[in-house]
């Protein structure tokens, strides 16, 4: 028996108004008016497991085209309008999405709905424009990747150890040959394809009047040509049936490091039984308090920092099938990554077999319940959470429900699904030094 | 798209009207020692943040990083396990964290377990004990991080740049050698904290789904008994930027060199930081400034470049960095010059001051829009004596400052002939193009 007092895991209330317009754009509303902000998230079902073989890194690319000039918008006119408005904006490209966003004062609405828009009917891609993202992107990946220790470890490396197809296995941020040759023709088919309004989903948070809200949505996006979504294939891979394990040494990294990964669940198809992993990740690796933190890091030394998260990005909920649960480890000078690996089995048999101490869920449950909200509490997190929400789920609310749900996670199904994660079905990458120290 | 277009050309829509600057409700107490507690109300999530800063100018940096390692590794009745499972209960958590002005301990939790999260706080800085076992698995952990901070080149850049422009200034290195963390013994920490880790100068802020009354209450129910009295050293003021060569650190086999510049500014309550503020963004602050449409959007040099004005207790700097494609290297200090000189000679336009000042307004919006901005902002402004009022102070001055006002900004403080400047790459590659602009002399890599 449990005698431990159990936190309450509290719950948002936030409003949720959907509606679609006629070209099949999908539009979500949740106004909260407790601060004069907005956030705006235009999101497009098309992310890096969609391109084409040859053109690794088109995705994150094209994200950048998006951002060049549209019909009635010059170069450089996209930034000045968001931040001269006070605003700030970005764009990031996932596995499965690529994402458009601001926060704004409230006052910015309407500009911010025309501006996205605009660029939903059409960007500018010119030659000019293309070479110059080109070079861009190939600096992000110098900075991200080729000037630093551990570059791309393991959202890079990882994936294709555990995967075999091109999608699911190659470099999101893509080789420089295949960006270089990029063209033009490329890009206007890409939008053509994957921008269609029947493909995306615009939501909005914050300080706004839901009625003025939808008319100024519709006054700026009915006009958008409809364009029906493209049929997504599926991208399923097979479970691995024997270990994987590759190492390559990384020239600027001064210690070892490894990471591992499981395949679990279909994050959308069989959410119940994903959810438990999402918690495991915790039980594992939250804190000073957590199973493998304990062992590895304070009792053992064998590593000096753990982590474990489900998805390559760290997004546990807004990556649709295959993905994975992901630890993660920095080693000593002389660490044993192989005394690693049998110390986090040994730890998952002692979770499936023994289970949970007592009041250990209880408090990862809050914990996360914590986490959850605070992502949340910024316009701009809950704007672009129910975005996806709705693209991959037809269901933003579910952004309300996430505290619940995990705080509803059992003991019973959190060591079932330790008991899947074997190393006859685990990937590894080990990071070799290769700074002398 | 390519072909033509047959469109409707579209105006862009005007902005509603301003939405005014609304400061939460607070509430602020001084305890009878000496600890002043902030609480400010922001009920969007159910949840409190927590920051709380003590004065630790003029600590070791070996001592002050190993202190904030270990200080939440145990209590004289709490392991440090059993302090991250009593913050989990409630969802809270706790982390430490120095700099050369200044202790943290920042955490968030569910609101409703506020009195839970200070009661564990008070016993760890009544008690902290830094166990010998815990204190030796840290200084490993923490001298691994030294060295995997020392292969990175962004980390190297500002170490060689914070030695270049702060001399002899306790600021000057913040990143203390593995061989001094190693030296770090528990009896040292334990004295540490008892010189250092005390109310008189402190700050806790709290920030949430709060009644303010009751949070400072709670809050001096379990930190009024919280009684180290110990001394508060003072920094001397920053010395002022000496120019001279370009240091070009030598990182054979980097891909990009690192750009750092460093201009002379003025703390938040100077009479040109408004000014100054704006002239900054402008030149590079943010993405649609001069220096990111030049060598970013137009000429492809670099990803993310950036400039920002630092404030520090004995003193705020420039910053301007970017990392940059090497066979570029050189022209991209021509072009960073033109613009800071350009800035400084010839005055802004209307428009372009106009967009700098709505995104200075509008920021200041969006960044007490969330509990955890809110806590940040309260806590750095603390940290300068400063409180949540003068967030409409500062807004009353960006909002008249003028065109004259901003040239003479410029004028003062963004003029290339003021900056310190280190590069970091590969010497062979770049000190060549480098020495077409100015004087460089050349060192090598290292912590």
């Amino acid at each position: 028996m449990s005698t431990t007092r159990r936190a309450t895991i509290p719950a948002t209330r936030y409003p949720v108004e959907r509606l679609t317009l006629d070209n099949g754009l999908r539009v979500v509303l949740t106004p909260d008016r407790s601060a004069p902000v907005i956030g705006v998230a235009v999101v497009y079902d098309v992310g890096i497991r969609s391109e084409p073989e040859g053109r690794t890194g088109f995705a994150h690319l094209f994200e950048h085209l998006m951002f060049q000039g549209s019909e009635n918008l010059e170069k450089l006119a996209h930034f000045r309008h968001v931040q001269g408005a006070g605003g700030t904006f970005n764009g990031s490209t996932h596995l499965d999405y690529t994402d458009y966003y601001e926060t704004l004062p409230g006052n910015a609405l309407e500009r911010a709905l025309f501006l996205e828009a605009d660029r939903m009917r059409g960007p500018r891609l010119t030659e000019e424009n293309l070479r110059n993202q080109v070079d861009v992107v190939k600096e992000e990946i110098r900075v991200n990747v080729l000037n630093r220790p551990y570059g791309g470890f393991p959202w890079l490396t990882l994936p294709p150890v555990l995967f075999d197809t091109f999608p699911n296995a190659h470099d999101g941020y893509g080789s420089f040959t295949d960006l270089e040759s990029a063209t033009v023709a490329d890009a206007a088919d890409f939008f053509q394809h994957y921008y269609a309004s029947g493909n995306a989903v615009l939501a909005v948070s914050g300080d706004i009047d839901v009625a003025e809200a939808v008319e100024l949505v519709e006054r700026h996006f009915d006009d958008v040509p409809a364009r029906p979504a493209p049929v997504r294939p599926s991208f399923v891979e097979p479970d691995l049936s024997a270990e994987r394990r590759v190492s390559y040494t990384d020239r600027l990294a001064p210690l070892p490091a490894v990471a591992s990964a499981w395949r679990v669940p279909d994050p959308i198809s069989d959410f119940a039984g994903y959810l438990p992993y999402t918690v495991l990740a915790e039980v594992l690796t939250d804190g000073d308090a957590a199973r493998l933190v304990e062992r590895l890091v304070q009792r053992d030394r064998s590593v000096t920092s753990v982590g474990g998260y489900l998805g390559f990005m760290g997004d546990p909920f807004d990556v649709r099938d295959p993905t994975a649960l992901l630890l993660q480890a920095h080693l000593p000078p002389d660490g044993d990554v192989d005394k690693v690996l049998r110390t986090v089995d040994e730890e998952l048999d002692r979770l499936a077999t023994d289970g949970l101490a007592d009041g250990e869920l209880a408090r990862i449950q809050a914990r996360m319940a914590t986490h959850l909200l605070r992502d949340t509490d910024a316009v701009l997190g809950r704007a672009l959470r129910m975005a996806v929400l709705e693209q991959q789920r037809g269901e933003p609310g579910l952004l309300n429900e996430l505290p619940r749900l995990v705080g509803e996670v059992t003991e019973e199904s959190v060591r079932a699904a330790a008991a899947t994660l074997r190393p006859q079905r685990r990937a590894t990458i080990e990071v070799l030094a290769g700074v002398e120290q | 798209m390519s072909g033509p277009m047959t469109t409707v050309s579209r105006a862009l829509p005007p902005l509603g009207p301003t939405r005014k600057l609304r400061l939460p409700k607070q509430a602020e107490r001084t305890l009878s020692n000496g600890l002043t507690v902030i609480a400010v109300r922001r009920p969007a999530v159910p949840l409190v943040e927590l920051r709380l800063g003590m004065p630790f100018g003029r600590v070791h940096p070996a001592r002050a990083a190993m202190l904030a390692q270990t200080l939440l590794s145990g209590t004289t009745t709490l392991t440090g396990v059993q302090i991250a499972a009593e913050l989990q209960k409630v969802g809270g958590g706790l982390s430490a964290g120095v700099d050369p002005d200044r202790l943290m301990l920042s955490g968030a939790g569910l609101v409703t377990g506020l009195d839970r999260m200070l009661e564990i706080l008070a016993e760890v800085l009544a008690t902290a004990a830094y166990p010998a076992d815990e204190v030796a698995t840290e200084r490993d952990r923490l001298v691994d991080r030294i060295q995997l901070a020392q292969c990175q080149p962004g980390h190297l850049a500002r170490t060689a740049l914070l030695r270049r422009i702060y001399g002899r200034h306790p600021y000057a290195v913040q990143t203390p050698t593995p061989d001094q963390v190693r030296a770090v013994r528990p009896t040292v920490l334990r004295k540490l904290h008892d010189q250092r880790v005390h109310p008189t100068g402190a700050v806790l802020v709290l920030v949430g789904d709060i009644q303010p009354e009751r949070a400072l209450d709670a809050a001096e129910q379990a930190l009024g008994g919280w009684n180290g009295t110990g001394h508060v050293a003072e920094l001397p003021a920053t010395p002022p930027l000496e120019p001279g060569p370009l240091l070009l650190v030598d990182r054979p086999g980097s891909v990009q060199s690192s750009l750092r510049m460093a201009l002379p500014a003025v703390p938040r309550t100077d009479p040109d930081h408004a000014a100054l503020q704006l002239a900054n963004l402008i030149f590079g602050g943010y993405f649609s400034s001069r220096w990111v449409e030049n060598i970013r959007e137009e000429k492809g040099y670099t990803y993310g470049p950036h400039s920002l004005v630092e404030h520090s207790a004995a003193g705020s700097v420039l910053l301007a960095a970017a990392e940059v494609a090497t066979d570029v290297t050189g022209a991209a200090l021509l072009e960073t010059q033109y613009e800071l000189g350009r800035l400084a000679c010839v005055a802004p336009g209307e428009e372009e001051l106009e967009q700098a000042r709505q995104y200075a307004l509008g920021t200041l919006q969006l960044g007490i829009s969330t509990q955890a901005g809110l806590a940040a902002l309260t806590s750095a402004y603390a940290g300068s004596g400063l409180r949540l009022d003068f967030l409409a102070e500062h807004a009353a001055r960006l909002a008249k400052a003028t065109v004259a006002d901003v040239a003479d900004a410029a004028a003062q403080y963004l003029a290339p002939a003021r900056a310190v400047t280190v590069v970091l790459g590969d010497a062979q590659r770049v000190a060549g193009q480098l020495a077409t602009l100015t004087e460089v002399v050349t060192e090598p890599a290292g912590p």
